[in-house]
C-alpha cells in the first residue's frame, strides 16, 4: 500500500492517515502493526548500545539513506575547537563518530555548519515533512509533528530495531484533539499554550494518545511556534503531537535542502493537502482551550504540569483535593523552596537559560532579543543564550542578535542541548534558581539541586531584565 | 531475553507519583557506552538521603518496586530500565506508566504491572505492616498478590506471549522482511532521504 492509496472512505484523522500509509503488516490476533519509518534521527547518547547490538548480531543498517546523526547532548557550548574536557563525554562523541563511519551514516559533528540539536537540524534541512514517520532515541522527537508528521521518541532497543529493519512494531495510538480557539494576545506565545495545556490535562493526561493541536490560535502560529507546542506533548504523557500541514508549512519547507523539487514538489504538496483530519472524523477525546484568555505562564513545581499564570501566586497544597497531587505539591514546594501565596512575579532568579529543542530556533531568539535590546541584565543574574544549531547561530549573528545579547550582559554560546539537561558543563549550582525556556523542571534536571521555572522566551527576557520572574507586559 | 512466568520478591514501596526518568537515573550517567553496570546510578540522588527506602533493610535487596501514579515519565532513556534491572528489580507495579518507559521495559524483560491506585495503596499497607513481605507477580495467571491483597492485572496476549517466550523483537520483525522489501518498492520518490547530502 502506498501513501496516496487511502484504502477507506471512512473519515479519518491526520494521525490515522499517516498510520495507515505506513502500515507494512497489519497485526492480527493482538499482534502490533508493523510501521515503516521514513526518517531516523540519531545522537550520541541513546545510540552506542544500539550499534553494539547490530555488531553482535552481524546486522547492517538497513537504510543509511533514511538515517542522520548529529552531536548535541554532550557537546560543549564554549571552546568547541578544543578537545572535550570530560573524558566520558568525549568517549561518547567519539563512539558516535566511529559508529557513523562503520555503518555509513551521515553525521554532523561539532564544528560542522549543520551540527545542532537533532530536533532543530531535521526541520532546518527540510528532512522533516508532512505525512512522514520520524523516530529518534529522544522523547522530544514529538517536535517534528508540527509539520503533520507522526514523530515519537523511542528507547535504545527500538533504535537498534529501526536501524536493523526500518520499521517498528506498534499498537495504534488513541487520538485527542486539543483545540485552541481565539487569538493569542501580544506577549502570549506557543510556550504559554503548551504549558497551559499540560497544567490542564496533567503529566499523564495524554498517555496513550497522539495529540492533534488545532483551532485558530494554532493555525496562526509559525512552524517554529508549532514545534514548541508539539515538542512538549511528551510532557503531557503523549507519545506524539501533530498539527495539520497548511500553506504555512509548505512555505517553510519550500527551497530547503531536502525538500522535494520540481515535479516532486507538486506531487508532494498535492499529497500533503490530503492529510488534514476529514470533516466528521472522530477523536477519542477532546480538550478545548480559550486562546483569548491565555496569559504568560510559568511553572512553580517539579513537573511540567505544576504551572500557573505569571500573574498568579504559588499555590497552597492544602487547596489541592487529590491526596497524591497534594503530596507531590508539598514535596515540590520544599524542593523549590517556595511558600504558598507568594506572587510568582516576586520570585528572584539566579540564572536565565535561553535555549533547548523547545525554544532555540531563530524566531525564539528574535523574540528574546526584541525584549532585551538596549536594556541591561539585572545585577547578579547570569544569562546564557544557546542557539539550537550552528546554522541558527549564524543566522542570528547576521541579524546582530549576538551583539544584542552581549551588550545586554549575557553569554552567546555555541549550539547544543546545553543546560536543558546539563550533560555538558552548563549546569546550575545546588540551590540556584533558573528561568528556563526548556521543557523539564524535574528535580536536578539542570544540575544537582538546581531549581527550574519553565517559561517562554519573552518571559525569560523580561525576567533577565527585572531579576524576578516577569511577564513581557512588565517591561516597556 | 530471559523467559518470565512468575516473579516473587521483597516488595519495595516507593510512595511518590511522577517518578521521572531523571530521578531514576540522572543524565550524568547517560554518558556511558555500555548496556550494563548501571546499578550504582539507580535513584542516585535520592539514595544520598539516609531516609530513602532503598537505604533501609529489608528493602535494599528488593526485586518488586511498588510505585505511585505516572512512573517513568520524561526522557526516553532506556538507561532507566537498565538501572532498575541491574540493581535487581524484576517488576514494577504502578497505577500508570509513561508509554516510552513501559515500551523500553518490555524490551528488557522488566515487567510493568498496571493495577488500580487502591491496589497499590493496599500493597503499601501490607508492606508497612510487614516490611520484607514478598510480592508475587504471576504473568501466567495475570495476577498480583501480597499478603491479603490479590488483584488481577491486564496485559495483552501478544506482549504476555513475547515475555513468556523471551522473544527478541528484531527477530520477530525479520519474519516480515519480504513485506518490508515490498513496501519499499512503493515508496514515493518525493519522500525525503538523508543521502546524498544536499
Amino acid at each position: 500500500m502506498n501513501a496516496t492509496d487511502s484504502g477507506t472512505h471512512q473519515p479519518r484523522t491526520l494521525a490515522q492517515k499517516v498510520w495507515d500509509a505506513h502500515r507494512v503488516v497489519t497485526g492480527e490476533n493482538g499482534e502490533p502493526d508493523l510501521i515503516y519509518i521514513d526518517l531516523h534521527l540519531v545522537h550520541e547518547v541513546t545510540s552506542p548500545q544500539a550499534f553494539d547490538g547490530l555488531r553482535l548480531a552481524g546486522r547492517p543498517v538497513r537504510r543509511p539513506d533514511l538515517t542522520i546523526a548529529t552531536e548535541d547532548h554532550n557537546t560543549p557550548t564554549l571552546n568547541i575547537t578544543e578537545q572535550i574536557a570530560d573524558p566520558t563525554s568525549r568517549t561518547q562523541i567519539e563512539t558516535l563518530r566511529a559508529n557513523a563511519k562503520e555503518f555509513g551514516i551521515r553525521l554532523h559533528s561539532l564544528g560542522d555548519i549543520e551540527q545542532g540539536i537533532v530536533h532543530v537540524v531535521g526541520p532546518q534541512l527540510g528532512l522533516t515533512q508532512p505525512g512522514i514517520t520520524v523516530v529518534c532515541g529522544d522523547s522530544h522527537t514529538s517536535t517534528h509533528g508540527a509539520f503533520g508528521a507522526m514523530a515519537f521518541g523511542i528507547g535504545t532497543s527500538e533504535v537498534e530495531h529501526v536501524l536493523a529493519t526500518q520499521t517498528l512494531p506498534l499498537k495504534p495510538f488513541k487520538t485527542m484533539a486539543i483545540t485552541v480557539n481565539g487569538h493569542l494576545r501580544d506577549g502570549v506565545t506557543a510556550k504559554d499554550i503548551i504549558l497551559a495545556v499540560i497544567a490542564k490535562i496533567g503529566t499523564g493526561g495524554g498517555q496513550g494518545y497522539v495529540l492533534e493541536y488545532r483551532g485558530s490560535a494554532i493555525e496562526e502560529l509559525s512552524l517554529d511556534g508549532r514545534m514548541t507546542i508539539c515538542n512538549m506533548s511528551i510532557e503531557a504523557g503523549a507519545r506524539a503531537g501533530m498539527v495539520a500541514p497548511d500553506e504555512t508549512t509548505f512555505a517553510y519547507l519550500k527551497g530547503r535542502p531536502h525538500a522535494p523539487q520540481g515535479a516532486d514538489w507538486d506531487a508532494a504538496v498535492e499529497y500533503w493537502k490530503t492529510l488534514p483530519t476529514d470533516p466528521g472524523a472522530t477523536f477519542d477525546a477532546e480538550v478545548i482551550i480559550d486562546g483569548d484568555a491565555l496569559e504568560p505562564f510559568v511553572t512553580w513545581g517539579t513537573n511540567p504540569g505544576q504551572g500557573v499564570a505569571l500573574s498568579d501566586t504559588v499555590p497552597n497544597p492544602a487547596d489541592i483535593a487529590d491526596p497524591n497531587d497534594r503530596a507531590a505539591a508539598e514535596r515540590a514546594l520544599e524542593y523549590m523552596d517556595l511558600t504558598p501565596g507568594t506572587p510568582m512575579k516576586s520570585i528572584p532568579v539566579d540564572q536565565v537559560f535561553m535555549g533547548s529543542c523547545t525554544n532555540s530556533r531563530i524566531e525564539d531568539l528574535r523574540a528574546f532579543a526584541s525584549v532585551i535590546k538596549g536594556k541591561k541584565l539585572a545585577p547578579g543574574v547570569k544569562l546564557m543564550v544557546v542557539p539550537g544549531s550552528a546554522r541558527v547561530r549564524l543566522e542570528a549573528e547576521a541579524e546582530g542578535i549576538d551583539k544584542i545579547v552581549e551588550e545586554f550582559g549575557g553569554e552567546w554560546r555555541f549550539a547544543g542541548c546545553s543546560m536543558c539537561l546539563g550533560m555538558n558543563p552548563d549546569q546550575l549550582e545546588p540551590g540556584e534558581r533558573c528561568a528556563s525556556t526548556s521543557n523539564r523542571n524535574f528535580e536536578g534536571r539542570q544540575g544537582k539541586g538546581g531549581r527550574t521555572h519553565l517559561v517562554s522566551p519573552l518571559v525569560a527576557a523580561a525576567t533577565a531584565i527585572r531579576g524576578t520572574l516577569s511577564s513581557p507586559w512588565d517591561v516597556e | 531475553m530471559e523467559k518470565i512466568s512468575v516473579i516473587t520478591g521483597v516488595g519495595v514501596p516507593l510512595k511518590r507519583s511522577n517518578v521521572d526518568t531523571d530521578q531514576i537515573i540522572p543524565a550524568e550517567f547517560l554518558k556511558r557506552v555500555t548496556k550494563t553496570g548501571f546499578e550504582d546510578a539507580l535513584f542516585q540522588r535520592w539514595r544520598q538521603d539516609p531516609d530513602f527506602v532503598l537505604n533501609h533493610e529489608p528493602f535494599s535487596t528488593g526485586t518488586v518496586l511498588v510505585a505511585g501514579m505516572d512512573f517513568g515519565t520524561g526522557s526516553s532513556r532506556e538507561h532507566a530500565v537498565w538501572a532498575l534491572r541491574d540493581y535487581g528489580f524484576r517488576a514494577v507495579i504502578a497505577p500508570r506508566f509513561a508509554d516510552i518507559f513501559r515500551g523500553n521495559s518490555g524490551k528488557q524483560g522488566l515487567l510493568t504491572v498496571v493495577v488500580p491506585e487502591p491496589v497499590v495503596e493496599a500493597i503499601w499497607a501490607e508492606i508497612d505492616a510487614n516490611p520484607g513481605i514478598e510480592v508475587t507477580v504471576d504473568l501466567v495467571n495475570r495476577s498480583v498478590s501480597c499478603g491479603d491483597v490479590h488483584s488481577p492485572f491486564d496485559i495483552d496476549d501478544y506482549t504476555r506471549w513475547r515475555l513468556m517466550e523471551g522473544l527478541d523483537d528484531i527477530g520477530l520483525t525479520l519474519r516480515h522482511q519480504s513485506d518490508i522489501d515490498e513496501f519499499e518498492t512503493h515508496r514515493e520518490s518525493w519522500r525525503p532521504t538523508t543521502l546524498p547530502a544536499r
